[in-house]
């Protein structure tokens, strides 16, 4: 198995969330989320594509395959962009965004910026890579692969963001 | 919001862009005024009259995600068109054929169904009994079986104590209906009014249940407390056992006691008894209105459907399977 940004985001938002994800437990895409987010991506930026490119990147860490999937790259200006619905998982959009500039820099292309837009807000954040940043990524990736491998779910959060989150239901029915 | 839709007349159903096209055909085979039904509106379908269709149609309605239930004239359950599978996970089919296979396992799950459904019929009767009806020597018999669900060494004994309850409950049928009278369950056919409705909610709570797995990963062919395969979704029937006390029967009682639903609207033969095409309109109706009521949750304070209350158990049942968290049934708290 793989990591991928999907994961390493849902990693820092909830590992519960991850691993209900990773083993092909996902709530039906009824939402209204999913529409939005399609809509955001087909009408923001609809003038896009001719200055950026969509790159998949794969590489392997420690034995560890990594992959990921950029939407948006401006290969002249090594600038990441990637356009989130809401501000309320910025850190582990962040993560997601170190990681994108990691899979570069381990495909040996330095010194990638990304920025990450909400065009909802009408604000974005620029994300640089540290050296402590990927022993963060290192540590993460491993821990996500037990995740991955093992059979126990986390337990639950608990947390103000599980009312948002499609597996709410899921994890907070009882009896 | 997604609804079902009940076509009741025969008549023939076609794609037409986005919306589904229904045009009755009376016996004569002359066509009446068609009726579009936008697709995205469209949750499932029960069909009651004869139905023609193409697999074009099968084809988009199974992208759709829309399921289709059929019914014969004598009102059973014949099938349904299941949509391909569009949730699955390797890890929750692998633990739920491990929790069938285990004896242990399957036992445990199984006599938790029981548990549900009997919590439920003693709700049902002690809601009675508080009014003028005196249900309480069934309330007893089935208190005092209760403890027999925990000690049962397997299924069948299992499924013994379940049909002892049940007798035990029906017999209390008379005494909460008011003007008629059920005698003993019957089946095929129900020969009369109240078997009639029971037979027929229940496969209507039946499919309602399939529906439900089917959006989640369980596989409904796997089942635990009636054998697989008995019935080919035969978890949706191990799941209906605690749903029917509150959707079903609780339906039938205020049907009946309200006067909704009176002799008229059955067609009564030499030894059998059915709904009419207007009863069965208005127990549709009535059913259909009831899936739809709400509810506050107490463990997730969110207003929920009846409806939606079979797809959150599959959520526990999922949980359970994947040793996440104990399975405890639904049992009605108000
Ligand atoms: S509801 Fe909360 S605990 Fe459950 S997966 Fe979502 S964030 Fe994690």
């Amino acid at each position: 198995m793989s990591v991928n940004g999907t994961l390493i985001q849902l990693f820092h938002i909830c590992p519960r969330e991850m691993w209900l994800h990773t083993h092909g437990i996902n709530m039906e895409h009824t939402s209204e989320t999913v529409y939005d987010g399609k809509l955001l991506h087909e009408t923001s930026y609809s003038q896009r594509p001719e200055k950026y490119t969509e790159i998949t990147l794969s590489a392997c860490f420690n034995n560890i395959p990594l992959t990921g999937k950029i939407d948006f790259y401006d290969a002249k200006q090594k600038i990441i962009h990637e356009t989130k619905r809401s501000d309320k998982a910025e850190v582990a959009h962040e993560w997601q965004a170190k990681f994108y500039i990691w899979l570069l820099l381990l495909n040996d292309i330095p010194d990638v910026q990304a920025i990450l837009e909400y065009p909802k807000l009408r604000t974005s954040t620029t994300v640089q890579l540290t050296s402590y940043d990927i022993q963060h990524l290192t540590n993460t990736i491993t821990t996500i692969q037990h995740l991955q491998q093992s059979d126990k779910c986390p337990d639950k959060i608990k947390s103000k963001i599980c009312k948002s989150c499609s597996y709410y239901e899921l994890c907070y029915i009882e009896e | 919001m997604k609804k079902s839709y009940y076509l009741f007349n025969p008549g023939r159903i076609s794609r037409r862009d986005n919306s589904l096209k229904f045009t009755p055909v009376d016996d004569l085979g002359t066509e009446g005024a068609p009726r579009y039904i936008p697709v995205e509106s469209v949750d499932n379908l029960y069909t009651f009259g004869s139905l023609d269709a193409n697999s074009a149609l099968y084809n988009f309605l199974g992208k759709e995600q829309i399921s289709v239930h059929f019914f014969d004239h004598y009102e059973h359950y014949t099938g349904s068109f299941m949509p391909k599978d569009f949730l699955l996970s390797g890890k929750v089919i692998i633990a739920q054929t491990e929790h069938y296979s285990n004896s242990s396992k399957r036992l445990s799950i199984a006599s938790k169904f029981i548990e549900g459904a009997a919590f439920n019929i003693l709700k049902n009767l002690r809601y009675y009994n508080n009014r003028d009806k005196d249900t309480s020597v069934q309330i007893d018999t089935i208190s005092q079986m209760a403890p027999q669900i925990s000690s049962a060494k397997s299924i069948e004994e299992l499924m013994g104590v379940e049909g002892q309850i049940r007798l035990t409950y029906y017999q209390a049928f008379d005494l909460i209906i008011n003007d008629f009278e059920m005698g003993t369950r019957t089946k095929q056919p129900p020969s009369n009014e109240i078997n009639a409705l029971i037979s027929f909610l229940n496969m209507m709570c039946y499919t309602l249940c399939l529906d439900m797995i089917h959006h989640t990963q369980l596989n409904p062919t796997i089942s635990f407390l009636h054998q697989p395969g008995y019935r080919r979704y035969s978890l949706a029937l191990d799941l209906s056992e605690i749903f029917k006390p509150i959707l079903v029967d609780r339906l039938i009682f205020s049907l009946l006691n309200k006067r909704q639903i009176q002799t008229q609207d059955f067609d009564h033969q030499l030894n059998s008894c059915l709904l009419k095409e207007n009863g069965r309109k208005k127990v549709v109706k009535a059913w259909d209105d009831k899936l739809n009521e709400t509810i506050k949750h107490r463990s997730l304070g969110r207003n929920v459907t009846y409806k939606h209350l079979i797809k959150l158990e599959c959520y526990k049942l999922v949980k359970h399977i994947l040793n996440i968290e104990e399975y405890k049934p639904f049992k009605a708290w108000w």
